[in-house]
């Protein structure tokens, strides 16, 4: 019996490169022995991916992609398939804890310094496939048909109608139609199950081959392959299989209670993870009280209500700020000139376009401002346990921010609200913005030879 | 720190539930799905009294008497007036476009209002209903101003008037008096709303008879599951240092 497995497994192996890939990639793939349980979330983001896909396919089985049957087909597929409650709620529940997971796998990456060298590319595969999360969760949450999926797309798409010249083209050309309707389920439909997808598994992979060449950083954001045995292995790394397959078994099997007890107990999470308005189907009519997105979209929801008239005047004072600061640290004369440059035709469009145009310009560059941060950070440790008070400080306030952003992203936009979320809006860019400065003044410690426990 | 910022805030998430609805205050209610009685009593004020007006077009009477223990010759033959088959959806008798013509607007869908208005604000709705000469039907309701559904369970509750008071310039409701007394008392037709309520939570999602105990009984399965993985990893682990 172990022989005929053995001689199988050699006639594959002479066809294809089973041991070689296993080897590279679990058994002899040395990663550090010192990581913490931030650095689940990888795997449990790849755990999500397949629930997400297993689920979709077969909620995809009894969905209807029309308007005038979406609606009536989940709540088919919530009493009438067998199961189907459970599958659409490991859908819904899934969709919520994949930004959870998510989140929590950057904010590592944020505080480790997982995107400096040589991980850039890494760092910005992650973002491509984040952004293509967004796109993804965003198309699959028009497709229950709900009041909330009908007026939330609406008010999204309708935001590319700000854009000069071609935006009512634009908007007009995504949802296939003057507003929301049968066209835009269909096309959204065709996109979040098929071509989304697709794209995301995809980007996955590229993550992982991006990963396994340059090799995990770690909590002490020290290279362990600049410290190799004789044997040339790093004397601080361990091979993948066994260590990290078993420690990532135990940890998939406690995200899993947690997902259970949601998934079970509380699928709604109070309005949270499913909304309340979403109990009655689009109606064209009937404009929910609150158009709200659901919790992992607010923090950029906030930033696009916030950009008012009042924040254009801000904006104008950050801008003369940043480029100030920027002249007098540049020494190079060409980039004093540039500077002075882009700083003029920020605040010529700062003039010229509306308010409204300026709130998607900030929301998508809340989001653009991620790709930046391999060149901002110009610290010479990684790890915020050899960073000074000035970065912990910094992250510290742009973490408050992004929360309080979140939050108020949930609430009406009273004077009072708008007024916190233009100072949340702030303090979350100047993060980024004066991150060259704060990382290249703060006092670090110096890095340990090897890794700490 | 940051961590610790990041725990207390999730922790707080469910507690920050987003409210719906106005700021009027809606009464607790005590739902009970294990109360098979209950909501068998709900079930027949339900079909009984609403739908001649409401649809609740996403749930099968078979399926509601499956779940309830009704069984389907009972079913069939007690509470099957609005439809021929007992595997049809349970829609109202009086076609949508009289509705319209009666009512100014068609009687919402119910099937999944305890979903999206929550229980609590149904039962108190159902037990809000005054007189009110001014409005096309005599009827009007404190949680919903100008509704345009009569009250309908007139004949049990009685009437009742409701008393404004000045509350910084705005008119608020302060408290009910009772004109005339209907063929319930008041406990009686607040335990009848309480099954109602029951029942429709039932009706908005049938899956909540069994997800909890399923729930259950995987959490256990995994809890097993993650001692043993506990233990693997440990052991596998003795030889890192
Ligand atoms: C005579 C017809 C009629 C009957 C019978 C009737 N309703 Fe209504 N109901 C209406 C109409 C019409 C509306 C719409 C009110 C409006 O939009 O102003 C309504 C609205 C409602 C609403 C508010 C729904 C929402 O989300 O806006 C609830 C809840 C409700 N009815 C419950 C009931 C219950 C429970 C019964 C049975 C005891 C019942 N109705 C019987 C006509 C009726
Ligand atoms: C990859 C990440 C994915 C995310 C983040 C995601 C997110 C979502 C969200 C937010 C909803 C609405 C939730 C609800 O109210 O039910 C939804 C619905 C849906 N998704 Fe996905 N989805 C993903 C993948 C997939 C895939 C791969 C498929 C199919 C192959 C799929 C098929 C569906 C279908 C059919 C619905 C509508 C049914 C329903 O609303 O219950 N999804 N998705």
């Amino acid at each position: 019996m172990q022989k005929l497995l053995e001689q199988s497994l050699d006639w594959v192996d002479a066809r294809y490169p089973v041991k070689k890939v296993w080897d590279e990639h679990l058994a002899k793939y040395y990663a550090p022995k010192n990581f913490n349980f931030l650095y689940y979330f990888g795997s449990l983001a790849l755990v999500i991916l397949v629930i997400q896909i297993v689920s979709g396919i077969f909620l995809t089985m009894h969905y209807k992609p029309d308007a005038n049957m979406a609606f009536a087909s989940v709540e088919y597929i919530m009493r009438d398939v067998e199961w189907g409650w459970l599958i659409r709620y490991m859908h819904s529940t899934g969709a919520s804890f994949f930004f959870i997971v998510v989140y929590m796998h950057m904010y590592r990456g944020l505080i480790y310094g997982s995107y400096r060298g040589p991980r850039e590319l890494l760092w910005i595969v992650g973002m491509v496939i984040f952004v293509t999360l967004m796109a993804e969760a965003f198309m699959g949450y028009l497709l229950p048909w709900g009041n909330m999926s009908y007026w939330g797309a609406q008010v999204i798409i309708s935001l590319f109608g700000a854009i000069p010249f071609i935006g009512d083209w634009l908007a007009e050309f995504i949802r296939g139609d003057f507003v929301i309707a049968d066209a835009t389920l269909n096309r959204f439909f065709a996109l979040h199950v098929a071509a989304l997808p697709l794209v995301l598994v995809g980007l996955v992979f590229a993550h992982l081959v991006a990963l396994h060449k340059v090799g995990s950083n770690n909590p002490d954001g020290i290279e362990i392959k600049q410290n190799k045995g004789p044997d040339g292995i790093p004397v601080d790394g361990i091979p993948f299989h066994p260590y990290y397959t078993v420690k990532d078994i135990m940890a998939t099997v406690f995200f899993l209670i947690l997902f259970a007890a949601v998934m079970f107990f509380v699928p709604e999470l109070g309005g949270w993870f499913l909304e309340h308005d979403n109990f009655m189907p689009a109606n064209v009519l009937q404009t929910p009280p609150e158009i709200v997105p659901l919790w992992y979209f607010t923090p950029y929801y906030s930033i696009l209500r916030a950009t008012t008239t009042d924040m254009i005047y801000v904006l104008y004072g950050v801008t003369v700020a940043m480029a100030i600061l920027t002249v007098i640290s540049v020494k190079d004369i060409r980039a004093k000139g540039a500077t002075v440059v882009v700083a003029a035709v920020v605040l010529v469009a700062l003039n010229i376009l509306q308010p409204k145009l300026w709130g998607v310009i900030l929301m998508g560059s809340s989001l653009m401002v991620f790709f930046g941060l391999p060149w901002l950070d110009r610290s010479p440790v990684k790890s915020i346990r050899y960073r000074g008070w000035m970065f912990k400080t910094a992250l510290t306030i742009f973490i408050v921010s992004f929360f309080v952003l979140g939050f108020l992203g949930t609430q009406p936009a009273t004077g009072l609200n708008t007024r916190i979320a233009m100072v949340g809006t702030v303090l979350y860019f100047l993060f980024f913005l004066l991150m060259p400065w704060y990382t290249t003044f703060d006092k670090t410690k110096p890095l340990p030879e090897r890794v700490t426990e | 720190m940051i961590k610790k910022i990041i725990i207390v805030l999730l922790l707080s998430v469910p507690a920050l539930g987003l409210a719906a609805g106005n700021n009027l205050k809606l009464d607790s209610v005590d739902i009970d799905l294990s109360d098979k009685a209950s909501l068998q009593r709900g079930a027949r004020t339900f079909i009984n009294y609403c739908l001649s007006c409401h649809s609740a077009g996403y749930m099968r009477y078979n399926r509601m008497g499956k779940d309830l223990g009704i069984s389907d010759e009972l079913v069939s033959g007690n509470l099957l007036f609005a439809a021929d088959k007992i595997g049809d959806l349970m829609k109202a008798v009086m076609p949508a476009e009289d509705a319209k013509k009666a009512f100014g607007t068609v009687p919402p869908d119910l099937t999944l209002v305890t979903r999206s208005r929550g229980p609590e604000w149904f039962y108190t709705y159902m037990r809000s209903f005054y007189r009110d000469e001014s409005s096309a039907s005599g009827w009007n309701n404190v949680v919903f101003p100008d509704v345009a559904m009569p009250h309908v369970l007139y004949s049990w509750q009685g009437e009742q008037r409701a008393i404004f008071k000045e509350h910084e310039g705005r008119r608020v409701f302060d408290r009910f008096e009772v004109g005339s007394s209907g063929s319930m008392s008041e406990e009686v037709y607040t335990d009848t709303m309480r099954d109602l309520t029951n029942f429709m939570v039932y009706l908005g999602e049938p899956a909540k008879l069994v997800r909890y105990r399923i729930g259950t009984y995987v959490i256990i399965f995994l809890l097993i599951f993650l001692f043993v993985a506990y233990l693997l990893k440990k052991e596998f682990w003795k030889d890192v240092h």
